[in-house]
């Protein structure tokens, strides 16, 4: 049973439909976490005994660079998935997991450096895990840029899958020699503030919104996935007769 | 061709590679005068600073050798493309990381080796103590091959573009992020006089990963360019 829904997710035409019926499920649910969420976190939640209202902006924040790793893993298991059972539906989630990574990503910087303007007294410091952030959104771009410039879309995500798999290789170490670069040069000159083990109250928002950016990711993709389908099926027949379907 | 052992084709291709390169002397000095270059500039940019500059050197250093290799990664497979002998490795009986390794050693004895080379003369001039300048000569001895293992992924997603030098440095330089921090790192430590085995361990390290995971990566890339 699992194992046929797997096949026949393997079929562009199939994952198109299924794809288009998730899509709704997706948006709405979504939404409503998103409505909860926000609304927990911006009203609900007590403000921080040291940050006052400012910490509200973690809400987003904080899910957004989770997002930012998680599609990144994402792309990299798909990519090997597709380098190695050469499965086109998984080349599609890679690319189009690509440019919804690279906005978590740079989503995650502009808040972290929202947030850090008022905490740190400055835009952008030299932290290792800015640093590590700003690293990964140039691993995003460079997927983007390679997949741009290669014109036959198949073998661009191949490649893409590549790359996705040396980058996620080479993520932990750049993380770690970040931390060790940040620990030796830069002298506790921010006090970041201690992490307090977080109250329930603050926790439960982040978490559905979490979740929330996730469903987004969901559909996004998702969407992403059916426009990446239609392109590259057009010369198939079954996209010709459900355009001229659209047409009528 | 078929009774060509392993060794002996990994040997011929660095040889070949290596008299293709000395044909064209001139090119061979471009990455050199390049990282002279681009580390004379800093100092002119910076101010007559020696402390300022003493601080910098080895960021220097290392930041235009990165760019020097950066700028030398094209021509790795480049005419080996447009000729078409890529094709012909691919289709050889042997594996191809390996004959890859081969064309990936001859690009770092032509492009790497002599950065090293030049580095004493910079260090002098960046006022990198004396006692600092051995361990800035292995920083490069470990960390130019890894430069070049790594690149030559990129390159080998690229070769088929037209343009691909921009993006070339968009998908390389990130990765040669780990390289810099450890070298430069080693060598202010070496400055100041503090032991820099730890550094030197993880260069190594990253030497010997990147040996061997480098190659079978350029390869499969490789295969998907050219298909």
């Amino acid at each position: 049973m699992i194992i046929r829904f797997f096949h026949q997710m393997g079929s562009p035409r199939y994952f198109y439909s299924v794809a288009g019926k998730m899509i709704p499920w997706f948006m709405t649910s979504f939404l409503i976490t998103l409505l909860v969420g926000l609304y927990y976190g911006l009203f609900v939640a007590p403000a921080d005994y040291q940050q006052g209202e400012s910490y509200r902006i973690m809400y987003i924040h904080v899910p957004a660079a989770w997002m930012s790793m998680f599609i990144y893993v994402v792309m990299a298991v798909s990519g090997l998935i597709s380098l190695v059972w050469r499965i086109k539906m998984t080349e599609v989630v890679v690319i189009s997991s690509a440019t919804v990574g690279a906005s978590f990503t740079f989503l995650a910087l502009a808040t972290g450096s929202l947030w850090g303007k008022p905490m740190w007294g400055a835009w952008w410091v030299w932290d290792a895990r800015l640093t590590a952030e700003l690293l990964l959104l140039f691993l995003y771009l460079g997927i983007i840029a390679l997949h741009s410039a290669i014109e036959d879309k198949r073998v661009a995500a191949r490649a893409v899958s590549i790359l996705a798999l040396v980058g996620v290789v080479n993520i932990p170490i750049i993380h770690y020699s970040v931390e060790w670069w940040n620990t030796l040069h830069q002298p506790a000159s921010i006090t970041k503030f201690d992490k307090p083990s977080m109250d329930m109250s603050m926790l439960m928002p982040l978490l559905i919104m979490a979740i929330s950016f996730k469903l987004y990711y969901g559909a996004v993709v998702l969407m992403r996935a059916r426009a990446e389908i239609v392109e590259r099926e057009r010369n198939t027949r079954w996209v010709q007769e459900m355009v001229e379907q659209e047409v009528k | 061709m078929s009774t060509l052992s392993l060794t002996s084709a990994f040997s011929l291709l660095l040889k070949r590679d290596l008299v293709l390169a000395y044909r064209r002397r001139a090119e061979l000095v471009n990455p050199m005068l390049f990282f002279v270059l681009v580390t004379a500039m800093f100092p002119l940019g910076i101010g007559n600073d020696a402390k300022l500059i003493e601080a910098v050197g080895p960021g220097v250093i290392w930041v235009a050798a990165l760019l020097a290799a950066l700028l030398s990664l094209d021509s790795m497979f480049r005419s080996d493309y447009d000729d078409g002998s890529l094709e012909q490795f691919m289709l050889s009986a042997h594996p191809v990381s390996i004959l890859v390794l081969a064309k990936i050693l001859a690009h770092w004895l032509v492009t790497g080796l002599p950065l090293f080379i030049v580095a004493p003369l910079l260090a002098v001039l960046l006022n990198i103590p004396a006692s600092a300048i051995p361990t800035l000569m292995l920083t490069l001895i470990l960390g130019t091959p890894v430069l070049s293992l790594i690149g030559s992924v990129g390159v080998a997603l690229t070769v088929g573009l037209r343009r691909g030098g921009v993006i070339l440095s968009i998908l390389v330089l990130p990765l040669y992020v780990p390289v810099l921090i450890f070298a430069t790192d080693a060598v202010k430590t070496a400055i100041v006089g503090i032991p820099t085995t730890a550094q030197l361990s993880i260069l190594s390290a990253m030497l010997v990963g990147s040996l061997v995971l480098a190659p079978m990566a350029t390869a499969a890339s490789l295969r998907i360019s050219l298909s």
